[in-house]
């Protein structure tokens, strides 16, 4: 069952892939000069960069679309009801499983095995996963409609979900590894799947390549490991683990806690895949993708693998509070500081992406205080309404025919009335209003960073708070603003329509996930029924959960007064007052640029890092190699041989001669050299 | 085994093949095409003929097998010829290589089709022949022999500034091979013999081994190259015909790696040991200085010798870290880079071929008219950006795990370079293949004709296949490196407990 699990997926992105690859072979077999020159005509530029799609070549649809489509979407469906029959097993039937496949690496004492690791946390991923990258499947029949290139969309589509199932699957560090830069390369894929746009292919590299210097840290850390353990093996490393307390390693003539050093260094790729404060800046300019991709990608399950990776590896981080702090600082700054750029974009995608970019940010002070399994209910419930916002926002951009511009929204209400309807039970949802989803995960994190014991717990519940009023404020200034008051842009207004079913059955299911995945899980994942659930794929002192039910009164209702103020204040700006925040904008025009060009970070980044690489790659290529090396070796001793040389000779057969000639040389003396030493025999 | 000399057959036959060419006579157009049938005929058999080396070879014995041993030279030398762990993949690599290159230089060369079908032959016996001989004498004339055909393939077949590019490898490799020469002579003076197998446990004096050791890294630093005897490659590169580059960077390349493992960690142990951070401090400026020289450049195939150093410098890191991990990790990733780099080289070609331009600029948007080639360059573009799945992966994963445990600071230098291999590899895809069609001569190009299908489809399935399941080149040669690394380890505390004796 398992296998099929992990298996199907890929096997669909093989055949989606076979028949992308056979239609585009047939599309050029024919007269292909003739077929080239109007292509090259085709598809102006449109400057305009916060336009979905609108600017795609005018194909036909490719060869397959639609096979491509329903095998792809069915294997996905079939992989999802497999998933939830394993969640139900695992979870509640208590059937841990190790599914060994084949040997990957082998060498000397390091073993590599493909194996599927099967336990609670496993089947709450392989259900969050499968779940959402079904209803993306089939959400993207609707909204890919007219994309000429849907095979390979869906290839990508599917291929993701393997990788990512291989992920979290994954019974050693090489195969999360392996997983981890999987999802990555779909990412870039997917990101860039509109390669004739500028933008997309910068963004897919910017998402992979700063997704690789978190790669830097995580496998430094796998490495680590070996050293201290020798083995990649989670079930050997964790056995091992509490014998490397007190260990240091080497690390540059600093003598480094062991398991401090191994836990910081995975976290780096933890804070690079899930867009953590220095490594976020990927994930605002990925949403030059598809909208189904960000939906699926970069909200519900990609961007939570490193929330799902410190969990895994709880035994270690359990062991090392150093790094466990530090995993809570930079949760709680990213939480906060995501919030705040949240407040003043204007591109409906990026405001949902800084939002996830800032729930990201709670799931890890959940991490950070040792409350694995509460950063795990957010994740499972962010999964449902993180989704919906996202494929709720593609289906208003369909409605403006590509139009991303909040600005240029309003009004929207009447239009696509069951658009609007889910977006709220979303935003409801995320805001953490009571009894929805949000409300049970978000809350208890907050009182978990309350209860936490580290150094930065209580700045994380500072952090979390002032984040959950921000949350509120940004997320219905995207409601207000794009589907109450006035229409900015009466001919798209005019034109909008409500998207088609196949859309809305994806939306009306996430919203039932929304409201539903909270309370009744409430018990299991921060509630008493923990252990049992989650057995030994976490490891959680009991004391944290036990402190999260003893928090003052006050602790418990904050977070709603914050989201209820947050709420006033949208309101107030954007319904009643709408002068208010251009005003405010005016005042404080230097913070409101701050915070509109996210802290400066690209270009902070930009002079920091990107021009003073390239210029030391030119330095050393063209000083380096060119004036140094060749300079004083073979150019210098080459202008002097040369003009000897040429004088004698014809050059090219020259160089020949004298090197087979030398050779010759050599062999004859080293024949002479034995002949007088007295050969062998 | 005495029955068939299948060693000596595999080195050989393609010499035969050779001489069938020269034999050749008739019309230019019949002589031009029974050139290349029987080029591809030889390096075919030759290649299934190693294939039975590979499938009677036994992965549990340390020693040389195949072995093959006559008096030549009237007494004064000795043909000596085998294969163990560590050089049968070589071998396999080389043979496979071969009809791929005859393959791909089906068309595009029309000038003196003969002789550079058979330059490409006589070329390969004396890679083979590299790899398996057993005798210094013997490996010296097949090592330094094999830069012949080579420099006639730049000089000949190559671009504009062939002169300069053969020149320049002519210097490099002379410095290198007059001093391995000498230190051949002093071995065999001190050790009274060439045969390597011998060599192999002889003890050399300490302070020998420090001569002896540098002599013949000024060869094989050369070869590989390392930083900073690396600049002819890129210039090499640019001026060889595609399949000359694909051959360099697959294999004659390998060479110096070979080498390392064949001569300077075996015979000079604790020269090895002692200059080892020395190697460290090379690779790590290697991986990074290269990476970012290949980020800044213009020309696709420099940008891709370039990475080839920088992996090249992954390989000397594994291999003087002298862990089992590091050593098999650096075998494996030289038969991965062969793979890897020899594929993006043909890439490269493909487009040379269309358009005769290798300038980075000179492309854009391939991918609306080229699909096939773009899915296939975006996988050995992975691959050399080191993806786990891909072959490129292992090699990388393991020299860097293996280093790590003797020496972490290189190990975290040198994994910068996964960084940046990431930041030229996609920059270089991006440029080529993305993008809008819109430079107006390029709306005509063609996708992949069946023959470059041919020649790709079995490195895509090797790049694959060795990413998931490495296992076949990894087993060949595990018994093979656990030997090297327990006589180094040997060699290394006997050393240590006589330094305290003393």
């Amino acid at each position: 069952m398992y296998q099929t699990i992990v298996f199907l997926p890929l096997l669909g992105a093989i055949i989606a892939g076979a028949i992308a690859l056979y239609g585009a072979r047939l599309r050029f077999a024919g007269d292909v000069a003739a077929a080239g020159h109007d292509h090259a005509h085709a598809a102006p530029h449109d400057a305009d960069h916060t336009h979905d799609a609108h600017d795609a070549p005018q194909e036909p649809a490719a060869l397959g679309s639609r096979a491509a489509e329903v095998i792809t979407t069915s294997f996905l469906f079939i992989a999802m009801v497999l998933s939830w029959l394993a969640f139900a097993r695992v979870g509640f039937g208590h059937y841990d499983e190790r599914v060994a496949l084949f040997g990957w690496i082998v060498s000397g004492d390091l073993k590599i095995d493909w194996a599927l690791r099967i336990d609670t946390l496993t089947a709450v991923m392989l259900v969050v996963v499968t779940t959402v990258s079904a209803l993306v499947h089939l959400y993207s029949v609707g909204y890919m409609a007219e994309e000429p290139y849907r095979p390979r969309f869906f290839s990508y589509l599917s291929f993701f979900t393997f990788a990512m199932l291989a992920l979290v699957t994954a019974d050693n560090l090489a195969q999360l590894f392996f997983g981890w830069e999987g999802v990555g390369l779909a990412s870039y894929l997917l990101i860039g799947f509109w390669y004739y746009k500028p933008e997309a292919n910068a963004a897919a590299i910017k998402a992979f390549v700063v997704n690789r210097i978190g790669d830097f840290g995580f496998a430094l850390g796998i490495f680590a490991v070996f050293m201290m353990t020798g083995s990649i093996d989670l079930d050997t490393v964790f056995a091992q683990a509490p014998a490397l307390t007190g260990k240091t390693i080497d690390f540059f003539g600093w003598h480094a806690d062991a398991l401090t050093l191994i836990c910081l260094l995975l976290f780096m790729g933890a804070m690079g895949k899930s867009a953590q404060f220095l490594l976020h800046t990927w994930l605002p300019d990925a949403m030059e993708g598809p909208t189904p991709v960000s939906a699926l990608i970069h909200a519900a399950t990609m961007v939570t693998a490193g929330v799902f990776m410190v969990a895994r590896l709880s035994p270690l981080f359990e062991l090392a509070p150093n790094a466990a702090a530090f995993v809570t600082l930079v949760g709680a700054t990213t939480a906060f500081f995501a919030a705040t750029v949240g407040l003043v974009q204007n591109d409906i995608k990026r405001i949902v992406a800084y939002s996830t970019c800032s729930q990201l940010g709670y799931m890890f002070v959940a991490m950070g205080v040792g409350a694995y399994s509460v950063g795990m209910f957010h994740l499972f419930t962010h999964a449902f309404f993180k989704a919906l916002l996202f494929l709720g926002s593609g289906s208003v951009i369909m409605a403006m025919h590509h139009e991303q511009d909040i600005r240029k929204m309003g009004g929207l209400r009447a239009k696509i009335p069951f658009t609007y309807w889910t977006m709220v039970i979303g935003t409801l949802a995320l805001t953490g209003f009571p009894l929805t989803a949000g409300y049970f995960s978000k809350d208890a994190i907050i009182e978990a960073a309350y209860s936490g014991k580290n150094a930065f717990a209580f700045y994380a519940f500072l952090m979390t708070v002032a984040a959950a009023c921000l949350t509120s404020f940004y997320s219905w200034r995207l409601i207000f603003k794009t589907f109450h008051g006035e229409p900015h842009d009466k001919e798209h207004h005019e034109a909008a329509h409500e998207s088609p079913p196949v859309i809305l059955i994806p939306l009306g299911a996430l919203a039932t996930g929304s409201i539903l995945a909270g309370l009744p899980f409430k018990e299991y994942f921060a509630g008493h029924h923990i252990e049992e659930f989650f057995r030994e794929s976490l490891k959680q002192s009991g004391e944290i959960v036990e402190a999260m039910h003893h928090v003052p009164i006050v602790v418990v209702w904050l977070p709603t007064l914050m989201m209820s103020t947050g709420f006033l204040i949208a309101w107030h700006f954007y319904i009643r007052r709408p002068d208010i925040p251009v005003e405010l904008a005016r005042q404080h025009d230097v913070l409101y640029r701050f915070l509109l060009n996210k802290w400066y970070f690209d270009e902070i980044y930009d002079v920091l890092i990107v021009r003073p690489l390239l210029w030391l790659g030119r330095l050393l290529w063209k000083g380096g190699d060119g004036i140094v090396i060749d300079g004083l070796g073979p150019d210098g001793v080459s202008a002097r041989v040369l003009d000897v040389t040429r004088n004698v000779m014809r050059l090219q057969t020259g160089y020949l001669y004298h090197y087979a000639f030398a050779m010759l040389i050599g062999a004859a003396l080293l024949i002479t050299w034995f002949m007088f030493a007295g050969g062998p025999h | 085994m005495a029955s068939w000399p299948i060693l000596s057959l595999t080195t050989f036959l393609p010499l035969v093949g050779a001489l069938f060419i020269l034999a050749l006579r008739g019309e230019d157009e019949t002589i031009k095409r029974n050139a290349r049938w029987v080029a591809l005929w030889a390096t075919l058999v030759t290649f299934a003929v190693s294939l039975i080396l590979w499938w009677r070879f036994d992965p549990a014995l340390p020693e040389f097998q195949f072995v093959e041993k006559h008096a030549w030279l009237g007494g004064y030398g000795t043909y000596h010829m085998g294969v163990d762990g560590i050089s049968l993949p070589f071998v396999i690599l080389t043979t496979a290589l071969m009809p791929l290159c005859i393959v791909a230089s089906w068309l595009t060369i029309e000038n003196r089709v003969k002789e550079y079908m058979v330059a490409f032959l006589v070329l390969e016996t004396l890679m083979v022949g590299t790899f398996s001989a057993l005798d210094l004498v013997l490996f010296y004339l097949f090592f330094e022999g094999g830069l012949i055909p080579m420099f006639l393939i730049i000089g000949v077949w190559g671009g504009p500034r062939r002169v300069y590019a053969s020149f320049k490898f002519f210097l490099y490799t002379l410095l290198g091979s007059v001093l391995m020469l000498l230190a051949i002579m002093a071995m065999y003076w001190q050790a009274k013999t060439t045969d390597i197998t011998v060599l192999l446990h002889y003890s050399f004096p300490r302070d020998m081994q420090s001569w002896l050791w540098l002599a013949f890294l000024a060869s094989f630093a050369v070869k590989l190259p390392m930083w900073p005897v690396h600049t002819w490659l890129p210039d090499a590169h640019v001026e060889a015909p595609t399949a000359g580059s694909v051959i360099l960077a697959a294999i004659l390349l390998k060479m110096g790696g070979y080498g390392f493992l064949r001569f300077s960690l075996p015979m000079f142990p604790i020269a090895s040991h002692d200059y080892a951070p020395m190697m460290f401090a090379l690779s790590v400026v290697a991986i990074v200085y290269t990476s970012l020289v290949a980020l800044v450049q213009e020309d696709m195939k420099k940008l891709i010798a370039y990475s080839s150093v920088a992996h090249m410098g992954f390989v000397t890191m594994g291999i003087f870290a002298a862990t089992t991990q590091g050593v098999a990790g650096g075998i494996f990733q030289m038969v991965s880079h062969g793979i890897v780099s020899g594929a993006l080289f043909l890439c490269v070609g493909v487009v040379y071929d269309r358009m005769h331009t290798r300038e980075i600029a000179a492309y854009g948007g391939l991918v609306n008219r080229m699909p096939a080639y773009a899915a296939v360059f975006m996988v050995f573009t992975l691959a050399n950006v080191g993806l786990p799945g891909t072959s490129g992966f292992v090699g990388e994963f393991l020299t860097l795990i293996g280093t790590f445990k003797v020496n972490a600071a290189v190990a975290t230098l040198a994994t910068i370079g996964v960084i940046l291999s990431a930041c030229y590899a996609l920059w270089l895809y991006r440029k080529v293949i993305f993008g809008k069609l819109e430079k107006p001569n390029l709306a005509g190009i063609t996708d992949l004709g069946y023959r470059e299908v041919a020649i790709f489809v079995p490195l895509l399935v090797l790049t694959i296949l060795l990413g998931v399941y490495p296992k076949p080149v990894l087993d060949i040669s595990a018994t093979s490196v656990s030997a090297l690394i327990d006589g180094y380890q040997q060699a290394i505390g006997a050393a240590k407990s006589a330094a305290l004796v003393k």
